[in-house]
């Protein structure tokens, strides 16, 4: 066990970081709180620049313009860009998830011709999955896919599409075959949003915002050419995919909750409860220790599990551990942010009294679907009871 | 960086947790709980065989020279096997005191014997207060004796001397020495046996370096949290074993949600205090700037899982877990008093709060 950085990763973080600090916008702070349709070209633009630099996805293979990162020098990668408050890039499902599916189940063609425009930002991707009755149990799903010639045909509905107004590209899961088990009739489509057939609506939630779109497909022509993988396989190549979003995800996100945390400590020493600082009431000590205590934890959770998954090669269902420990703990910490602000918690942006412009008001109700979206509690626990405990299959 | 056991780590475990198994199987644990001390000097022989006693200790006192998380990887072995007997008294809390506390000379005296297995220790800290916060000691000495009492103070009647907390330091205590009496309270824990000890003008040696008692407590505490989480992992294995093999509705019950998903909090409870129990090793180990956090987050974390975890495990048991003669008990037991030693997880939510939220703590980065 020797948790300080080997000789590589410490050249890593000092050629990265050297980087950083040249070429990231300082005013991104000014960008923030803007919906992503004002600050979409923004995001395009920086991460235009971090792929110029070689860096928009250092996790991806050499080949592919990535830099065969190691799991430890990924989690340096977001450390260095949370620590500069660098944002976010604009592809972010084209380059974790999307990618590197490309990259395991594509052709040469289909390689060539779609990685380099994700790396680039030049086109957008998001995610064809969820459907309104293939939620949890996504294998249900209904959309299909009818041989036509060289094409197929597409018909159906997509729901909880991320990035679906500005998608150039949809990496979609269809029914090829409806006639064999529900997971063997599956195919993934790499789908051209431009097509005739495609409508977007968007879908707003509980926020007030609409960061998710619905999709509508009706008699949509894809070429052949552009099935990802094996017809009929699309269950595996779709997992893939998911397992890319319950992986990687933990290690940026707590970078997140570590300014959350810092930010509500500094709050709580101004915040006044009953006439004395916040950080004066013995409750709210406690609580904001816990939530402190559980953020490190989160951290070390992660290192252990990229730890292990380096030392076996196998990526496992760390990625369920991770997902169910951070989203449960993220409505955890809101909602010590709403007992610490009191009613001041509930101002959304655009009143002059909200603190932080909103952001816990908003936090405070955006928590709520991380315990459903990329797969929910109940469905993490499942996959932890079944495929890490052993326990037999409860569906 | 490599956050996972070494191979020479993962050996320890592996031998620590096959020596426990076939010297001290349960059928001993349940024996030797009925013995009033749960000591068994024979078992404590083999213990300083295999080197177990002086771990962490230097050589020059007979010690095995291993580092803290080596001592981790032990505890939690120790307490996957619901250990009984003065191994974390003697080795965790009164072996590491001497070893951050004691002279070199004092250390020859009382650490080495400690190391070769001819002694035993603990630490007399908690009084009637029942505070872990030192301020709050009251017995003191006077012309080199100690008088007062001391409370919750475990495995004292296996123990050949006591490390007292008095109000000018610590000092060496001889339980046959005159005005000492130990009396056993009757506490939850039969594995490890908690007394009230008197001291009435007892003669006392005080160490040379009392300063060293809060390093030394905190190994402790570490130490404690990873014999927490082998404890949970134990009561996890049987609960997971029970849920696949006990049907009802005609089915094994782990197929039910309601179940599985107990056993997956049981797993990410588990794995998360492991997690922070390594670290806070670590962290002590290198003498990082967090070590005293790391230590107050392991411990607070850890002393909150094991009763929840403990809880799920005999809901999932249904009656059997209710039951004398199912051992989820003796390890709820265990959890139980360990959850407040060294400080419950109230305590250390505070003491991190002074660390983090304070802004003179030392981590206090934001303020």
């Amino acid at each position: 066990m020797d948790l300080n950085l080997s000789a590589d990763e410490r050249s890593f973080r000092n050629e990265f970081r050297t980087w950083l600090e040249a070429n990231v916008p300082r005013d991104w702070p000014e960008w923030r709180e803007k919906p992503l349709e004002e600050s979409f070209d923004y995001l395009r633009a920086w991460q235009r620049k971090l792929y110029e630099g070689g860096w928009a996805a250092v996790s991806w293979p050499r080949e592919y313009g990535g830099r065969s990162a190691t799991l430890m020098q990924q989690a340096i990668f977001w450390e260095e860009m949370a620590r500069l408050e660098a944002p976010p890039m604009a592809n972010a499902l084209g380059l974790g998830l999307i990618g590197p599916t490309i990259i395991a189940y594509g052709t040469e063609a289909q390689k060539k011709r779609f990685v380099p425009k994700i790396l680039s930002a030049e086109e957008i991707w998001c995610q064809g999955f969820s459907e309104p009755n293939a939620g949890s149990d996504l294998a249900s799903l209904q959309t299909e896919a009818r041989l036509d010639g060289g094409h197929y045909v597409v018909n159906g509905q997509k729901v909880w599409t991320s990035y679906g107004w500005i998608g150039d590209w949809c990496e979609l899961v269809v029914r090829t075959d409806p006639n064999v088990p529900k997971h063997k009739g599956l195919t993934v489509l790499l789908l051209n949003m431009k097509s005739p057939g495609v409508e977007v609506r968007p879908l707003r939630q509980m926020t007030g915002e609409s960061e998710f779109n619905e999709l509508f497909f009706r008699d949509v022509r894809v070429p052949v050419d552009n099935v990802l993988g094996q017809v009929n396989d699309g269950w595996n190549v779709a997992i893939s995919t998911l397992m890319h979003e319950r992986g990687s995800y933990g290690a940026r996100l707590h970078l997140l909750f570590k300014r959350n945390i810092n930010r509500l400590i500094e709050l709580s020493r101004t915040f006044k409860h009953n006439g004395c600082p916040a950080a004066q009431n013995p409750l709210v000590r406690q609580k904001l220790a816990q939530c402190y205590a559980e953020i490190e934890i989160m951290r070390l959770n992660q290192l252990r599990a990229f730890s292990r998954i380096t030392a076996t090669g196998i990526p496992g269902p760390e990625g369920s551990i991770q997902k169910l420990f951070w989203s449960e703990l993220n409505q955890r910490v809101q909602q010590v942010a709403q007992e610490l602000l009191g009613p001041y918690g509930q101002l959304a942006k655009g009143d002059l009294l909200a603190v932080d412009n909103g952001i816990w008001s908003y936090g405070y109700l955006r928590t709520r679907g991380n315990t459903i979206e990329a797969g929910t509690s109940e469905v993490q626990r499942n996959i932890i009871g079944h495929f890490v405990l052993g326990l037999p299959r409860s569906y | 960086m490599q956050f996972g056991l070494s191979d020479s780590q993962l050996l320890l475990k592996d031998n620590a947790r096959k020596f426990f198994a076939s010297e001290c199987p349960m059928a001993s644990v349940r024996r030797l709980m009925e013995t009033g001390t749960a000591y068994d000097a024979a078992l404590w022989s083999k213990m300083a065989e295999q080197g177990y006693l002086g771990i962490i200790f230097p050589e020059e006192y007979d010690g095995a020279g291993l580092g803290k998380v080596d001592l981790i990887v032990l505890m939690e072995e120790a307490g996957r096997a619901l250990l009984p007997g003065p191994f974390f008294s003697t080795v965790a809390l009164a072996g590491a005191v001497l070893s951050e506390a004691a002279t070199p000379e004092q250390k020859k005296r009382y650490l080495a014997p400690l190391c070769r297995g001819e002694a035993r220790a603990t630490v007399a800290f908690l009084e009637t207060g029942a505070s872990w916060n030192p301020a709050d000691v009251r017995v003191a000495s006077a012309n080199g004796r100690l008088s007062g009492e001391k409370l919750f103070v475990t495995d004292a009647a296996a123990a050949d001397f006591l490390l007292v907390v008095a109000r000018e330091g610590v000092y060496v205590v001889q339980t046959k020495a005159a005005g000492v009496s130990i009396e056993l309270m009757n506490g939850l824990d039969l594995t490890r046996p908690q007394y009230a000890v008197r001291l009435s003008g007892t003669p006392a040696e005080q160490l040379g370096n009392s300063e060293g008692l809060a390093r030394g407590l905190q190994v402790g505490a570490a130490a404690l949290a990873a014999e927490l989480v082998g404890g949970m992992q134990r009561t996890l294995e049987m609960t997971v074993e029970y849920a696949k093999t006990r049907k009802q509705f005609g089915k094994p019950i782990g197929i039910f949600q309601a179940v599985q998903h107990q056993c997956a909090d049981m797993y990410l409870e588990t794995e998360s205090a492991r997690s922070a129990a390594y670290y806070a090793a670590w962290a002590l180990e290198e003498n990082s700037p967090d070590a005293e956090a790391a230590v107050s987050i392991a411990k607070l974390y850890a002393s909150d899982a094991g009763r929840t975890v403990g809880n799920r495990g005999i809901q999932v048991h249904g009656g059997m877990g209710f039951t004398w003669e199912n051992d989820v008990h003796l390890y709820y037991r265990r959890a139980k008093a360990s959850e407040t030693m060294l400080g419950d997880a109230t305590f250390h939510r505070e003491r991190l709060a002074r660390l983090v939220i304070d802004a003179h703590g030392a981590l206090a980065k934001s303020a």
